[in-house]
């Protein structure tokens, strides 16, 4: 079968709408009658709601409801997704996250809401939500994770004195990794954090409930990542309303980045209360709330040690990670530090013993869950880090020491998958030509020439290798439901000819700002043979979509194109009995290209658009064959997906100021088969600046009282046009072995690889200039950068 | 109290819409005639509506995006009188007098895009699409301040606007072709 379109920089047809301004958003939609919420929010970290005296506030024209903790006190708080049981058996902790607080209960973050203000305006219902007046009691805080362990440490949650949510090991008994780093010649040791961090959609959260009275439904519009998941939570397991009454859309939805596939208290909120008024209540967060209460990222303390024998061989790892949950468990967040760290922690290097030792642990903070990369940047920051470290302590090249330590060559078919000690089996890799080509496009003789010369100079030059294996695709539902999920992870779509063979795709996938309109599009187009112009692809709505787990972990083309891909199978399938019926021959002397069917040896031919029409007037038809032309699956993954890639950073560091100038950033990266190089290109893209910005600039302030002291644009540094370098990349193309497009997932490589290599490029120009630090603390500020010289 | 506040909704008309004429109780909304996108439209606002909640809120012009309220993501940037302006950091009476254009006056009547926004097609220069009003007419703003000439310029004169989904690279392609058509004819 030809392709016309798969591989190709197709534009996006998506675009136009965008560029005219006429995306709709959720905050963009106005219904009849809509009415806006305003959230009464704790200013204390951790504080005892002693009263709340709403006299004034209800008496305000224009307000037409304030509900609080004692009126909600029916719904079911937010549940968790995913069950991590510590180590010793005893089930997970998990506190769920109420509503809204109720009198005599502790608001446990800053911005926990005690009240729901619903009024005509927005600015009525800010006003009115001002004039509610708690009184608070108070308490001590913790925002630290490691501070949250020590004894005395404020609680989070009293029935929880340690504030351990669980506990978690994996890998190799540590007696035998104990046996292994005693017998090893050199061991780098590490302690390092891996800094809190906020995702930072543009588009803040927003939501309307809406309640129909008359068909006894709720619909809910929602800036969400997975609308069925959203409703299959809400309904389920909070609001406890029949699903089939209950519609919710995600319309376009201004990035995500992960922070958008959590079921959020607020949703639940304005779609009870539009039952309780009887109109539609919208709420949209602002960038205050954003920082606040948008599940964040990361956030692990870590003391890290790998040993190397005499040679440099990798002899085994040693991790014991404190990883912060915030004050309640978000709907992934067990799975991130455990099975998207954890077993990514043998990277890509042949190591014979590594033990994983993971606390996570309760916090007066927002909760801790996916943030592009999810658990994989973690793991790849920890082992790079260690990588470059190593061969600067044992004087060694990087990337010598890299290509020593590599996983040899597998393609996962004629070679089975590599099966590591951390409990995956990678499904197919070949590491070398990644770092071979980066190194080329480096220079990296001449490299190190121009950094001898510079070392004479108060302009230090320093490089930083990172080379990264990371698991998308997710996941095998089996697989990840003995690991804890509770849910499946497969996809779902519809492919439906229409009977003039125009075709509409129906996926599970949401798009917002992957360009699924284009890829998915370019797939069913070259597939069928048909123009793409001919193909409408419908995502984000629970009443046209059959069922979809959503978009997250690099899994849309993998899983969700894997599902179309099923469902066209389907339709080629039944097509070929129709058109051999109407040709009079068999079908298996048919073959299908361009769009039509052709009785193989001759010009005989009937094309899609025809064998669609039959479908649907079926006067001449295959006896006992239903009419029509629609067919659904569902794909469930055979296995993760393993991308892997080499991100090399150049710094220049101004040994007087401490300033960090990122000269160069390469990123040659192998996610599979590609369907749009652009759209790849630009996902890439956006991973590099978000992990270049995590690096760089990026990190979480809390003061003593567990308070955000950076919640604006003007206090957390985003990374800007005029910050980042122009990326240089290149592909190398290893396809997935086990899904039908061979595709592996590209949407957080970037910055899965990206930290660690800038953060080893200022130590690297530091000991160029005889500064032999071990670690500097992202963001890696002037200051910090400048300590780290003159301490 | 609050069954009072609670019974009002059964006796309104489910089609009134929320949006009324008095913003806040006790504050008198007043006239103010924009002229956006080459149309004259009177409106009824408070005193210290912003320009884009004007916008976005009384004239369903929503292309204009809110991203933080406090003019430090440049999503809501649109053109007064041809210069580049945070529309959540001015107050709609204050441009009686001026000519507004938002991203969707940018493209021709009869539908032909605006260089820029065509460069951002061509080039990719977006993802997920909420900053790109807010790019696309910061942009255009760059382009009449005739200051940027290359690629370091662009990034720097670009640097107001944030996009999460780090298109740097390029919405700097798609500017600077722009930069360079022009300076090409004569």
């Amino acid at each position: 079968m030809s392709n016309k379109f798969i591989g190709q920089s197709i534009k996006r047809v998506e675009d136009k709408r965008f560029i005219t301004g006429k995306g709709r958003y959720t905050d963009d939609i106005v219904l009849p009658g809509m009415l806006h919420a305003h959230f009464v929010r704790s200013p204390y970290a951790h504080a005892r709601v002693v009263s709340i005296d709403m006299t004034e506030a209800k008496a305000m024209p224009g307000v037409i409801a304030i509900y609080t903790g004692d009126d909600v006190a029916d719904i079911n708080g937010v549940p968790c997704g995913w069950q991590v049981n510590f180590r010793n058996g005893e089930t997970m902790r998990e506190p769920k996250h109420p509503m809204l607080i109720p009198t005599g209960s502790t608001a446990k973050h800053a911005g926990d809401a005690v009240a729901i203000v619903i009024a005509e305006t927005k600015a009525i219902a800010t006003d009115a939500a001002e004039s509610v007046m708690v009184e608070w009691d108070e308490l001590p805080a913790v925002a630290n994770p490691a501070e949250a362990l020590k004894p005395g440490a404020p609680k989070v949650h009293e029935q929880f004195p340690d504030n351990t949510a669980f506990d978690w090991s994996l890998g190799n008994p540590i007696e035998e990794v104990d046996a292994a780093m005693a017998a090893a010649a050199h061991v780098t040791t590490l302690e390092f954090v891996n800094q809190r961090v906020v995702p930072n959609a543009m588009e803040p959260r927003a939501y309307i409930g809406a309640y129909d009275e008359m068909a006894d439904k709720y619909t809910l519009y929602t800036s969400t990542q997975n609308p069925h998941l959203i409703r299959l939570l809400m309904c389920a397991f909070v609001l406890g309303i029949p699903e089939h009454k209950v519609r919710v859309v995600g319309p376009d939805v201004g990035g995500g980045f992960g922070s958008k596939i959590y079921h959020y208290t607020e949703e639940a909120l304005v779609t009870w209360a539009s039952k309780q008024i009887g109109q539609p209540v919208k709420w949209t967060s602002d960038r205050s709330e954003a920082f606040l209460l948008d599940a964040h990222g990361r956030d692990h303390v870590t003391k890290a040690e790998m040993g190397f024998d005499a040679d440099g061989n990798v002899m085994g790892l040693r991790i014991k990670t404190v990883a912060n949950m915030g004050a309640y468990l978000s709907t992934f967040a067990p799975a991130v530090p455990t099975y998207l760290h954890g077993t990514l922690l043998q990277g890509l290097y042949v190591t014979p013993k590594i033990n994983i030792d993971m606390t996570c642990v309760f916090t007066h903070t927002v909760a801790v869950d996916a943030y592009r990369g999810a658990g994989r940047p973690e793991a790849t920051y920890l082992l790079e880090r260690l990588m470059d470290l190593a061969a600067l302590e044992m004087g060694m090249d990087p990337a010598e020491l890299r290509f020593k330590n590599f996983i040899p060559k597998f393609d996962g078919v004629n070679e089975p998958g590599y099966q590591t000690q951390v409990a995956l089996q990678y499904d197919s890799g070949d590491y070398a030509p990644v770092l071979e080509r980066g190194l080329e496009m480096l220079g990296y003789n001449d490299f190190r020439a121009a950094q001898q010369e510079a070392a004479k100079t108060n302009k230090l030059l320093g490089v930083g290798f990172s080379t990264y294996v990371e698991a998308c695709g997710i996941a095998p539902s089996a697989v990840v439901g003995a690991l804890g999920a509770r849910a499946g992870l497969y996809e779902s779509a519809q492919v439906r000819v229409q009977p003039t063979g125009k075709v509409s795709v129906f996926t599970g996938s949401h798009s917002h700002g992957q360009g699924h309109e284009t890829t998915f599009v370019q797939v069913v187009a070259d597939k069928l043979g048909i123009p793409m112009e001919d193909v409408e692809l419908v995502h984000g709505d629970s009443d046209t979509v059959a069922f979809g787990m959503g978009t997250y972990g690099s899994r849309s083309l993998a899983v969700g194109g894997s599902a179309i891909m099923k469902s066209i199978d389907k339709v080629l399938e039944k097509g070929a009995k129709i058109a051999a019926h109407k040709l009079e021959c068999a079908e298996g002397d048919l073959t299908y290209d361009e769009g039509k069917w052709t009785v193989k040896g001759t010009d005989k031919s009937i094309g899609f658009g025809d064998v669609a029409l039959t479908a649907y007037v079926p006067h001449v038809y295959p006896a006992g064959l239903e009419p029509g032309l629609d067919f659904s699956s569902f794909y469930d993954p055979a296995n993760f997906t393993y991308p892997f890639g080499c991100h090399i950073a150049v710094v220049e560091v101004d040994k007087e100021t401490g300033k960090t100038t990122l000269k160069r950033m390469i990123a040659v990266d192998d996610v599979g088969n590609v369907i749009n190089p652009m759209i790849v290109d630009g996902q890439i893209h956006g991973g590099l600046a978000q992990g270049i910005g995590q690096a760089m600039f990026e990190g979480t302030i809390y003061d003593e009282n567990a308070q955000l002291t950076n919640g604006t644009y003007m206090d957390y540094c985003m990374p800007r046009a005029d910050d980042l370098p122009l990326f240089e990349t290149d592909r190398r193309t290893t396809p997935c072995p086990h899904n039908p497009l061979g595709v592996k997932g590209a949407g957080e490589a970037g910055a899965i690889g990206s930290t660690p290599a800038v953060v080893n490029a200022v130590i690297d120009a530091l000991w160029s200039g005889g500064h032999q630090v071990k670690d500097i603390l992202m963001p890696m500020t002037p200051e910090r950068v400048w300590r780290a010289m003159n301490n | 109290m609050i069954a009072e506040t609670r019974s009002k909704p059964a006796g309104r008309s489910p089609l009134q819409t929320a949006a009324p004429a008095k913003p806040l109780p006790g504050v008198e909304p007043g006239s103010v005639t924009l002229t956006v996108n080459g149309q004259a439209k009177t409106i009824q606002i408070a005193p210290w509506t912003t320009l884009l909640d004007a916008l976005r809120e009384y004239m369903n012009l929503t292309g204009t995006k809110k991203g933080c309220d406090h003019g430090q993501c440049g999503a809501c940037t649109v053109l007064v009188d041809g210069k580049r302006i945070n529309a959540c950091l001015t107050l709609a009476v204050m441009h009686d007098d001026h000519a507004i254009t938002t991203i969707e006056g940018l493209a021709s009547p009869d539908g032909g895009l605006h260089p820029v926004q065509q460069a951002f097609i061509d080039h990719d220069a977006f993802q997920c699409g909420y900053c790109t009003p807010g790019q696309i007419c910061s942009a255009v703003g760059m382009l009449h301040e005739g200051h940027a000439k290359n690629k370091a310029d662009v990034r720097e004169g670009m640097s107001g606007n944030i996009c999460r989904c780090g298109a740097y690279p390029h919405i700097v392609d798609a500017v600077l072709e722009v930069i360079n058509k022009a300076e090409k004819q004569p």
